[in-house]
């Protein structure tokens, strides 16, 4: 056998397991050997049966403006209906709507009208009978009755490495968020006291 | 009835919500009896994808019995026992007429570029899912089937998303025969796309992750060579000695947008969501796939710009082949193999979580606490 690795030379080195090695090692080995034996060969498969009977679908009742992608020719004829836009998160994702797909403002928006969504919740749930509760909301109680210690220590986990400086890295941006408020907030009251 | 709600990133509860009802004639209402927790909810859990909106209920894997049936439904009655794919797909348009299930355009009004999906935040078109008792399934007739007397439910429940994701995953690899194949993740997906690799005739499979526990059932179940990243100074270079030099012929990212293993993309993506996902495993796809071969990629990534490195994958001529799997094409050659006992996708499965403690479930699999692998959620039980 040559001594020159693989790539370097015409073939590779290294002959695979036999087919019949294989066979008789791996349940079901090569039986989708055949690419016309695999469901998804090819890609595209048109007039393939899917039970419709319909070439365009009747339409849904709208029952609000829904939000829709301006890529779209129109509202597509069904969709769902959870969680309708609302609040000053919902407005951010109206605003959020006029962008197209391709534009990164799109989806910014969206992810912080995510993170207003949650916050106007967490304080709004303060007013009823079931406040957030952050400990059983979180499942953390699972830490030890689930071994959260035996399941980390001494796993070499590639996540346990930087665990201890994650929260620093999710709370520093709100935190400075947070510092620059205050900083602004300061400034404008000094300003109207020397006014 | 009680459903999962979101209530902000890594906070999730139980509440009582209104039953679903009927908002079109093919629509059908399913009581769920098994649902489970896809590795891809974590990134909805951990507030990654866009317009994830509180109150909104997750789950995209369950199965359950027909409650009521729209004016339109003839495919299925109340009563029958149902397995449901992840996708909700209208069957007619431009792209389910192909078999392009999972890029339907008739039911997602929040996107084009993603068809929709039952359980995954707005940007899948605002179906609630069903880690809840009851679910809304639009098109009864074409998405839903009977799962079949002799299939096991928890078979089942695995049958509408895990497994075929995974088989669909090994399929876009185009494996020929003698094909080494490198996986990444040896979660559920990355496990089902190891073992369906050896079905196309793979003559290597070799698995890669961080977790000893998963590797070991990578071995197992899937008859896989495995690698812990974490143990070399370079996985992709310890990939090319595993290959003589070359470079795997295919390679499958079954990891998606919370890879680990790079710190900067780590925290740009999964911690300061400037990323629509950290692509460490596809990176190291691209790298350590051989020049001209195949990567694979059915890890979820979401819509948000992603730092992948696209030149090495130019300049190594590769093919790049993606896509969400259309489930419900998979299944008739899945069942096959089932009873043929070249696969029992229920073998992954690790917990049984009810409805009522999935706060606990959730931060359980986020962890990777107690071995978990795969939690199924089982309601009206507890």
């Amino acid at each position: 056998m040559s001594e020159t690795a693989t790539p370097y030379i015409p073939n590779k080195r290294k002959p695979m397991r036999s087919a019949e090695d294989l066979r008789a090692q791996i349940p079901g080995w090569g039986a989708d050997l055949d690419p016309a034996d695999r469901p998804s060969y090819p890609r595209e498969q048109p007039g393939i049966e899917t039970g419709a009977r319909w070439d365009f679908p009747e339409r849904q009742p709208e029952k609000w403006p829904r939000e829709r992608s301006v890529e779209h020719a129109f509202l597509p004829p069904v969709f769902g209906t959870s969680t309708p836009p609302a609040g000053v998160s919902g407005a951010i994702r109206r605003y959020a709507y006029k962008y197209g797909e391709g534009r990164a403002a799109h989806w910014l928006l969206l992810v912080g009208a995510d993170r207003v969504d949650a916050w106007e919740h967490h304080l709004t749930s303060l007013l009823t009978l079931r406040p957030d509760n952050p400990v059983t909301e979180t499942g953390v109680l699972s830490e030890f009755s689930r071994h959260g210690i035996s399941s980390r220590a001494g796993q070499g986990r590639a996540d346990v490495k930087h665990q201890w400086i994650d929260p620093l890295i999710v709370a520093g941006p709100w935190v400075l968020a947070a510092g620059g408020l205050a900083a602004v907030a300061l400034r404008i009251l000094r300003k109207r006291r020397e006014a | 009835m009680k459903a999962m709600v979101y209530r902000g990133p890594y906070k999730v509860r139980v509440e009582e919500k209104d039953i679903p009802k009927i908002e079109h004639p093919n629509d059908a209402i399913v009581r769920v009896s098994r649902g489970a927790i896809c590795g891809s909810d974590l990134h909805l859990y951990h507030g990654m994808m866009p317009d994830t909106r509180v109150g909104f209920t997750f789950g995209h894997e369950f199965v359950g019995t027909v409650h009521e049936v729209g004016s339109s439904v003839q495919n299925v009655a109340v009563g029958d026992r149902v397995m449901v794919p992840f996708n909700v797909y209208c069957g007619s348009c431009y792209f389910c007429a192909r078999g392009l299930y999972s890029n339907c355009h008739n039911v997602n009004p929040n996107a084009t570029a993603v068809g929709g999906i039952y359980g995954y935040s707005h940007t899948c078109g605002g179906y609630d899912g069903g880690q809840a008792e009851f679910v809304r399934v639009p098109f009864a007739d074409v998405g839903p089937s009977k799962i079949p007397d002799w299939m096991d439910e928890e078979d089942a429940v695995l049958l509408t998303d895990a497994c075929p994701t995974g088989y669909f995953g090994a399929q876009l690899g185009d494996i020929a025969e003698g094909d080494t194949v490198v996986v990444f993740g040896a979660g559920p997906v990355g496990l089902f796309a190891a073992k369906s690799s050896w079905l196309m005739g793979a003559g290597r499979v070799i698995v890669v992750d961080h977790l000893e526990y998963r590797l070991e059932k990578a071995r197992s179940f899937a008859h896989a060579e495995t690698l812990n990243f974490t143990q070399y100074k370079d996985i992709v270079v310890q990939l090319k000695k595993e290959t003589d030099y070359l470079g795997a012929d295919v390679v499958i990212d079954a990891v998606g947008a919370e890879a680990d293993g790079n710190f900067l993309q780590h925290v740009t993506a999964s911690k300061l969501k400037l990323q629509g996902g950290s692509p460490i495993a596809l990176n190291w796809a691209i790298d350590s796939v051989r020049k001209g071969g195949t990567v694979s990629v059915v890890g979820a990534y979401g819509p948000i710009f992603s730092a992948v490195k696209f030149g090495d994958a130019m300049n190594k001529g590769l093919t790049l082949r993606m896509n969400q799997c259309p489930v419900k094409r998979q299944w008739p050659r899945l069942f096959e193999h089932i009873r043929n006992g070249y696969l029992k996708p229920s073998d992954i499965v690790t917990h049984r979580i009810p409805l009522e403690h999935i706060a606990e479930g959730y931060h359980m699999f986020s962890a990777k606490l107690d071995n978990i692998i795969k939690p199924l959620v089982v309601a009206g039980q507890s």
